[in-house]
């Protein structure tokens, strides 16, 4: 073998299929016997449920089945769980409504699941469901999360609406910090309210065999094993292993995917019932209504400094909104993942943080790319920035006045950074972008008519929620490791089995490269498994950017075993002593001589073991590991931002967007180049374009691409990349993870270029051009 | 989608009649708004008359007084003709930013027409350059056709035929895009004749409409700053989630300053 292949651009295993459109993905899956579902979906945001009249609907030719909430309820079908467990203020359980997959009696959002209708064609499935006619009670909404709280319960147990006051951090010690201060920089804000939107809509096909008593659910989904175990434990109450889940290949997920949705449950137990495989995918209407919409917090956040610009301490209180009901992780993320990390790349030395959690009558809120952390990057970043604008201060200088210099480092914030070197990226972006000519390049704007402004971000990330037993006494109802399995053929090729699921990220191509490197065989000769149950022993599936640091390190384990096994196999082949064998590029040596096996000869012996020491080793070469980590991994970086404003109309354009990352050792530029790529352009639709809107009364008024912008290639600029590098000190590739930076520290950095070009406090994201004309309007 | 019956005739004449036929009956044109909103299920024709077999209604003639353009030819070809590029570089620009790639080789001028779009960029076209819309025999005057919200002057199963564009001294179109949709939130036309000049505005009112301040000003001196101060009314413009009346009304002025710059250039 030649170079290493850690750092290599590897071109993606996966692209030839999925360029060429041989991808398989759910809606693909075409079963025998196969049956298609429709959802009858509520019109209202908040309504009894006085009749439903399905009669006409059942009677339609082809119509299989008509269930509603009450067939589910008979079945004794549960409700959805939520996997985290939060404790208010006051050592209370968070408040946790039953979230049927079916509505029982009352509807709480727009696009809530009515009644279910399977036929035998997807059209006859439609028009029947139209037919079905259900006598609602409208009841008063409530959509804004500041009013949520003086409002009627939506949830007979959630009086105010409210799931958790939840805290963290001293704050005595805040209050007092504040009392001191030379200056205090307020904010108000909403971080908006975002709809994921994967290119692949969700979509369950399911199917039962009386046979062996068994289902099948083919699902769009980013974790396999934890939808099998909450639906089995959780919902239906079946034995794991009577119930196979697949996420066959899956178009993107940005968290959206990670979590049991309702329309899943019905449709596997519906298989049963019919003994016909049911299939449903959503139309893009339903995904805008139903999938879990990521943000939506109201903020106020403060920033105590002394005369110097050194930060002294934060307070920060925020109202999250989610939505009517508990998504798998929803409770987790306005809290343990957006408060811890609010300390972000500086030594604040006190943190104080307020979250009031309530019920709208909107679709459920959970983790969307980033999940938490571009909330508390934008607290972090947008203070900082504006801090240093009012004490006339650099806003380069301020930052480095307070960057954490120090490893490890422990924030008032419950995390204990490992490493970092947060100069490193700053100085390399300001060089990359250029920053000392900026003011050439503003007034060559000018000329034109164009504002410009620059805007800065300097985030941290935390990926790879560790260790399990903190999480747990943090309130995780789910382990969070990760496993793999090696398993070597008899002729050297090998098959890894993952329990992380890729959907965009490349793994087939990534975890190769690692398999391939540690053992020096070509990446031929490595084929990636993931996605199904019954190939993958176990798995806690892909959020969080964890694949790599927990998934890849699960792999990295039981490759180790495979070479501490195979050693011992060479020992014997070589009649010599096992502590004399290295191993390297493929090769098995006996130290200081010629002597040698090819992993493949050792691989063979394993499996023929006709000369093999049988009476203390078991033959074959299968090595299975699960890798719990120590600690969380703090991908970090720097982004710089330009921003020109067109005077007139109020128009907006990213000019120049520079980031540099430390995500730790990387494995394949090329893959997270992409990743960088596809995470700044969401950051910038968040901060540019993308801004999900109910009516008072609840109605989306955002539902489809006409309304909904989400970025085209054509509005983001050719982004300038580097990276630095501190290796993760607690992971045995050096790996942090990647997949979410750039939708983490893109938003503050437009917002802050924004304002820049403004001379504004504070603009309200999406920072339309419409929103930014009335601004100037305000001003003139 | 509901279902409905689909007919494929060969002849305008043939369309016509099957139409006279099937009063809940629609033509399909490039199906760009019509078949999204079947698949709503907010449109259901009985039949679809697809004309894309009409060949009578595709092509495009070019004479030195007039562009001519059948109802049924697509914006990709409209917009990459070198003639038209030729003779009314403001028409072919125009046409070259109606949505996307993928729309433009499916869309049609008939099919824009025949909708009326509030937000479609061709209307502004037509009546800033004082086209005429030909119904087989029965030709329509611009400033005749666009009778509001999706309504035109076409009676029920009369078929736009072709349009004829005049040949202006110097036109252009300026357009602001709705982000998402990248419909016009407003799009002003400007197209001078030598003396008489033409301002039509498309997005910002129920339908595309002339701004007669507009015209006279730049009437008596063809400059940008002929309407640079020209203050919109709001009233009665459009309201929706990516603009207000008040924002649509100064969009109109600093559109109508840029088409009059560009045409100029």
């Amino acid at each position: 073998m030649g170079a290493s292949l850690i750092g290599a651009r590897v071109e993606r295993k996966e692209d030839y299929r999925f360029l060429t459109g041989s991808g398989q993905y759910t809606d693909d899956v075409a079963l025998p016997g196969q049956t298609y579902a429709a959802f009858v979906r509520s019109p209202h945001a908040h309504a009894v449920i006085k009749k439903i009249d399905f009669q006409k609907a059942k009677n339609q030719e082809g119509v299989l089945a008509v269930y509603t909430g009450a067939d589910l309820a008979n079945a004794k079908v549960g409700g959805l769980p939520c996997g985290w467990l939060i404790t208010d203020v006051n050592g209370q359980p968070m408040k946790e409504p039953p979230y049927p997959s079916l509505a029982q009696g009352k509807v709480r959002h727009v696009g809530e699941r009515v009644a279910v209708v399977i036929a035998e064609t997807l059209a006859q499935a439609r028009d029947a469901a139209e037919l079905v006619q259900v006598d609602y009670e409208v009841l008063p909404a409530v959509v804004d999360p500041k009013k949520a709280s003086s409002s009627k319960p939506i949830h007979d147990i959630a009086p105010n609406n409210t799931c958790y006051v939840w805290a963290l951090g001293d704050k005595a010690a805040v209050d007092a910090a504040f009392a001191q201060a030379a200056h205090v920089t307020k904010l108000d804000f909403v971080n908006n309210r975002l709809i994921p939107n994967a290119i692949e809509p969700r979509s369950a096909n399911a199917v039962y065999s009386r046979a062996s008593q068994d289902y099948t659910l083919y699902v769009a989904s980013q974790n396999p094993h934890v939808e099998r175990l909450l639906m089995t434990a959780f919902v239906l109450g079946l034995p794991e292993s009577k119930v196979r889940v697949v996420a066959p290949d899956v178009g993107g997920g940005f968290g959206s995917k990670i979590y049991l949705y309702p329309e899943d449950v019905v449709v596997t137990w519906a298989s049963k019932q019919l003994n016909r495989a049911v299939k449903w995918t959503a139309e893009r209407s339903e995904s805008f209504l139903s999938d879990a919409h990521g943000r939506d917090h109201v903020t106020t956040a403060e920033l105590a400094l002394d005369k110097d610009g050194k930060f002294l301490a934060m307070r920060v209180k925020t109202t999250a909104n989610l939505g009517a009901y508990l998504s798998t992780f929803s409770s987790c993320i306005p809290t343990i993942l957006y408060a811890t990390l609010l300390a972000g790349q500086y030594t604040t030395p006190v943190i104080y943080c307020e979250v009031t959690s309530v019920f709208t009558n909107t679709a459920p809120v959970d983790a969307y790319r980033g999940a938490g952390r571009p909330e508390a990057t934008y607290v972090v970043e947008r203070l900082v920035e504006t801090a240093a604008r009012e004490m006339k201060l650099d806003p380069v200088e301020i930052r480095r006045r307070n960057f954490i210099r120090q490893f490890p480092y422990q924030t008032p914030v419950a995390l204990c950074y490992d490493t970092g070197n947060y100069e490193a990226t700053l100085d390399a972006a300001l060089k990359m972008a250029d920053v000392g000519n900026f003011n050439k390049r503003k007034e060559e704007s000018a000329k034109r008519g164009k504002l410009r402004g620059l805007g800065y971000a300097c985030y941290i990330e935390a990926c790879g929620i560790a260790p399990s037993n903190v999480a747990g006494s943090l309130g995780a109802r789910a382990g969070l490791f990760e496993a793999g399995e090696v398993r070597v053929h008899p002729t050297g090729t090998v098959t890894v089995f993952t329990g992380s699921h890729a959907h965009g990220q490349g793994h087939e191509t990534t975890f190769a490269q690692v398999v391939a490197d540690r053992l020096g065989l070509p990446m031929e000769a490595v084929e990636i498994v993931h996605g199904d149950t019954s190939k993958v022993l176990f798995g806690m599936g892909t959020y969080g950017s964890r694949s790599i640091a927990v998934g890849g390190t699960a792999i990295v384990k039981a490759l180790d075993k495979i070479v501490a096994k195979g050693k011992k196999i060479a020992a014997h082949l070589l009649e010599a002593s096992e502590a004399d064998i290295e191993y390297d590029r493929g090769e098995f040596r006996v130290a200081g001589t010629d002597k040698k096996k090819m992993f493949g000869e050792v691989a063979f012996a394993a499996y023929v073991p006709h000369n093999y020491p049988l009476d203390k080793l078991e033959p074959g070469l299968n090595e299975n590991a699960f890798y719990d980590p120590t600690n969380f991994t703090f991908p970090a970086g720097s982004y710089v931002c330009e921003v020109e404003i067109d005077r007139d109309t109020g128009a907006t354009r990213v000019a120049a967007f520079t980031a540099v990352d430390d995500f730790g050792k990387i494995i394949n530029p090329m893959i997270v180049e992409g990743q960088v790529h596809g995470g700044l352009t969401q950051g910038i639709g968040q901060a540019l374009t993308e801004g999900c809107q109910y009516d008072d009364s609840g109605q989306l008024l955002t539902g489809s691409f006409a309304d909904y912008c989400i970025p085209r290639a054509g509005d983001v600029p050719q982004f300038q990349l580097d990276t630095r590098e501190t290796p993760c000190t607690h992971n045995p590739l050096g790996v942090k993870g990647c997949g979410e930076a750039g939708a983490i520290g893109a938003p503050a950095a437009v917002m802050n270029a924004i304002t820049d070009a403004l001379g504004v406090k504070d603009i309200p994201m999406p920072a339309t051009a419409q929103t930014i004309w009335r601004s100037m309007q305000k001003a003139a | 989608m509901y279902a409905f019956q689909y007919h494929r005739p060969t002849s305008s004449k043939d369309a016509v009649s099957l139409i006279g036929k099937k009063p809940e009956g629609k033509y399909l044109a490039g199906g760009q708004s019509l078949v999204q909103a079947m698949k709503l299920r907010l449109s259901s024709p009985s039949d679809l008359i697809d004309l894309g077999s009409v060949k009578e209604l595709s092509g495009i003639k070019v004479s030195a007084a007039a562009v001519e353009i059948g109802a049924m030819t697509r914006h990709a070809e409209v917009a990459a003709s070198a003639e038209v590029n030729k003779a009314i570089p403001a028409l072919a620009a125009l046409v070259g930013m109606i949505g996307d790639r993928q729309v433009r080789h499916m869309g049609t001028l008939g099919g824009s027409l025949a909708n009326n779009d509030p937000a479609a960029d061709y209307p502004a076209a037509v009546l800033g350059l004082g086209a005429t819309v030909a119904a087989g025999k029965r030709k329509i005057e611009a400033d005749k056709f666009f009778k509001g919200l999706y309504e035109t002057a076409l009676e029920p199963g009369e078929l736009i035929t072709s349009v004829s564009f005049p040949v202006p001294k110097r036109a252009a179109y300026m357009k602001f895009k709705n982000p998402a949709s990248r419909f016009a939130i407003v799009g002003v036309f400007v197209a001078d004749f030598g003396g008489k000049v033409r301002v039509a505005v498309t997005g910002a009112g129920p339908c595309a409409f002339r701004q007669a301040d507009m015209e006279k000003a730049l009437a008596a001196k063809f400059a940008p700053e002929s309407v640079a101060g020209i203050k919109v009314k709001p009233d009665g413009l459009n309201n929706d989630l990516h603009a207000s009346p008040e924002y649509r009304a100064h969009l109109i002025t600093v559109m109508a300053k840029r088409a009059v710059e560009a045409a100029l250039k």
